[in-house]
């Protein structure tokens, strides 16, 4: 009895410790974004009891966070829009339809899980370069999509397959064409499947710094993550706008994250666990 | 009549959905992944492609002055995936227990662990940064207000601590991943074999030992072939923190940064070796490929069967 509740209470200390460690970084950063830089220099560690709002404002007025932000919600936003258009098309005729060439084509597209995209940017680079597409926000789109789209369409048709069978007769026996059945009928049910391909693709996505880094070169085409280097590099020294600066950057996922923390685990891990 | 409407119906249907995918797949994912191979078997200058080399590349890369670069930076590949692998697997089959047993408060504590995960690498390299820093850290400010001062280390300025420091930073971050791949591994497990054990008189040890922890094996796969792939192409948490040199002294250096530099042309030097980058993102993607490809094929013929 002492021995189960002794590990009991270890067990608890190992989440609680977990906490802590999770959370008090976190917590340092929200604290220091709201002191002033020379009042944080002298005492990193006192508590902000008189909140120094104008940190944020200085970051605000600069002018280039705006852009950034407005830039990673277009990159995210429109991937996101084509991500979810075109694996709802590929996973409905993949996971509804029998049709020759079906297994090769779902095998091809798998493959493309395995390809890194820092493997391909070199030529991705290039390529880009010729298509007119390099610093531009379309051509990161495009990339984007492509990376995400095997996982997607995967997931997507997995979730169409699942459906019984009896619904797309019912609905061709009332009359509805491929389209009205795909977009009446099977879309509603198989939302949870959108979901879950939009966290697990829209997330990296946003944090993403690497293909930025490479393919965005015009400061004002920026996305807020590649944005966050250079800020750092202009204002290395002054505290309070760098902190209130990191805020600004976490503050949309984090809030996202505590509404919706569920379906952010099902979908970050759905590559990883199956059912 | 209606039957073969259908019919067609469904292959315009089956073209129209599918060709856009497969078109972006293939224009934005598999010619620039074949291409490379390709790029590594020329000559270039600058991002202008001149004869054909052969394996000329592939031999400069493996002589001097790549040589020694690869091999400390593939050293340091090594290192972190087999540092990330014990100490990840251990934190986090141990959290996954902690959450498996403690069924009160499980999805508070699961949304804490988790959240760092969602943080990109960015905020998170620069949120430490600002918590190891040497003067105005809280970790070293802890360090020197409980007497430990010869611990107050500058975390990411030596070459003795850097590349341990960014193995932590990784942790910090992503052990909420294996942790909750570890729990829905632990959940799957048939309760029949749990309470059997208990009626037989096992200890909680003993179940975990003999029971849970082989049949965690396909979890155990699945973090080791992920841990594995990312360890590998480590790249953003050491540019942030260390630049695209792996400073301090090239401490941090890893195959993906010496990638990126000989790619696209390093501060210093400025020039960039298409074709040798290109011979070492061939050799990355190989030894990523074989390895996890292999790695999975072995551990997947040690798991259990239920």
């Amino acid at each position: 009895m002492i021995k189960l509740f002794a590990s009991k209470i270890f067990f608890r200390s190992v989440l609680i410790f977990n906490t802590v460690i999770v959370i008090l970084p976190l917590l340092f950063i929200v604290n220091s974004s709201l002191r002033e830089t020379n009042d944080f220099a002298r005492t990193p560690m006192k508590l902000a009891t008189h909140p120094y709002w104008q940190n944020f404002k200085d970051v605000w007025a600069g002018g280039t966070f705006p852009t950034y932000l407005k830039n990673s919600l277009v990159v995210t936003g429109g991937s996101l829009i084509l991500i979810l258009l075109l694996s709802l098309g590929a996973g409905f005729v993949l996971g509804r339809y029998k049709f020759k060439g079906h297994s090769i084509i779902l095998g091809f597209i798998l493959s493309g899980m395995l390809v890194p995209a820092k493997l391909a940017i070199l030529p991705l680079f290039i390529q880009l370069k010729w298509m007119h597409l390099l610093d531009s926000h379309i051509g990161l789109i495009l990339v984007y999509t492509s990376g995400a789209l095997p996982a997607a369409i995967f997931i997507m048709s997995g979730f169409f397959s699942a459906l019984p069978a009896d619904l797309d007769n019912a609905a061709r026996i009332d009359g509805a064409s491929e389209f009205q059945l795909l977009r009446i009928v099977l879309t509603p049910l198989v939302r949870p499947g959108l979901a879950i391909v939009a966290i697990y693709s829209a997330i990296p996505i946003w944090n993403d710094f690497f293909l930025p880094l490479v393919f965005l070169q015009s400061p004002e085409k920026k996305t807020i993550m590649q944005g966050l280097t250079a800020f750092f590099g202009e204002y290395s020294s002054q505290w309070g706008i760098i902190f209130a600066g990191l805020m600004i950057a976490a503050l949309p996922l984090i809030t996202l994250y505590l509404i919706i923390s569920e379906q952010f685990i099902k979908g970050l891990t759905a590559g990883a666990v199956k059912g | 009549m209606a039957k073969s409407g259908l019919k067609r119906d469904q292959q315009r249907f089956t073209y129209l959905l599918l060709l856009p995918a497969l078109l972006t797949i293939i224009i934005f994912t598999s010619l620039p992944a074949l291409t490379t191979l390709s790029y590594s078997f020329f000559h270039w200058t600058g991002f202008q492609r001149g004869s054909f080399a052969g394996i000329e590349n592939f031999r400069r890369l493996f002589a001097f002055p790549f040589r020694d670069s690869l091999f400390m930076a593939m050293r340091h590949n090594v290192l972190v995936f087999i540092g990330i692998l014990l100490i990840q697997t251990s934190l986090g089959i141990l959290i996954a227990y902690a959450l498996y047993r403690l069924k009160r408060g499980q999805r508070f504590y699961r949304t804490v662990i988790f959240l760092p995960v969602i943080f990109s690498l960015v905020i998170v390299g620069y949120m430490w940064q600002a918590m190891l820093d040497p003067f105005y850290g809280p970790v070293n400010y802890l360090l020197h207000k409980i007497g430990w001062d010869s611990l107050a280390l500058t975390w990411l300025g030596s070459t003795a601590t850097a590349l341990p420091t960014l193995v932590f930073i990784n942790l910090w971050r992503w052990v909420g991943f294996p942790a909750i791949i570890f729990l829905s591994g632990l959940n799957a497990i048939n309760n029949e074999y749990l309470e059997a054990a208990k009626i037989d008189g096992a200890s909680e040890g003993q179940i975990f030992r003999k029971i849970m922890f082989p049949l965690l094996a396909p979890s155990m796969t699945i973090v080791t072939v992920l841990t594995f792939i990312g360890a590998f192409e480590w790249f953003d948490l050491p540019y942030v923190l260390g630049g695209s040199s792996g400073s301090p002294a090239g401490a941090t250096d890893t195959l993906a940064l010496m990638f990126y530099r000989l790619s696209f042309g390093s501060v210093d030097s400025g020039a960039n070796e298409i074709g040798i980058g290109a011979a070492l993102g061939v050799l990355i993607f190989t030894v990523v490929g074989i390895g996890a490809g292999f790695g999975s094929k072995y551990l997947r013929s040690r798991e259990v069967q239920m």
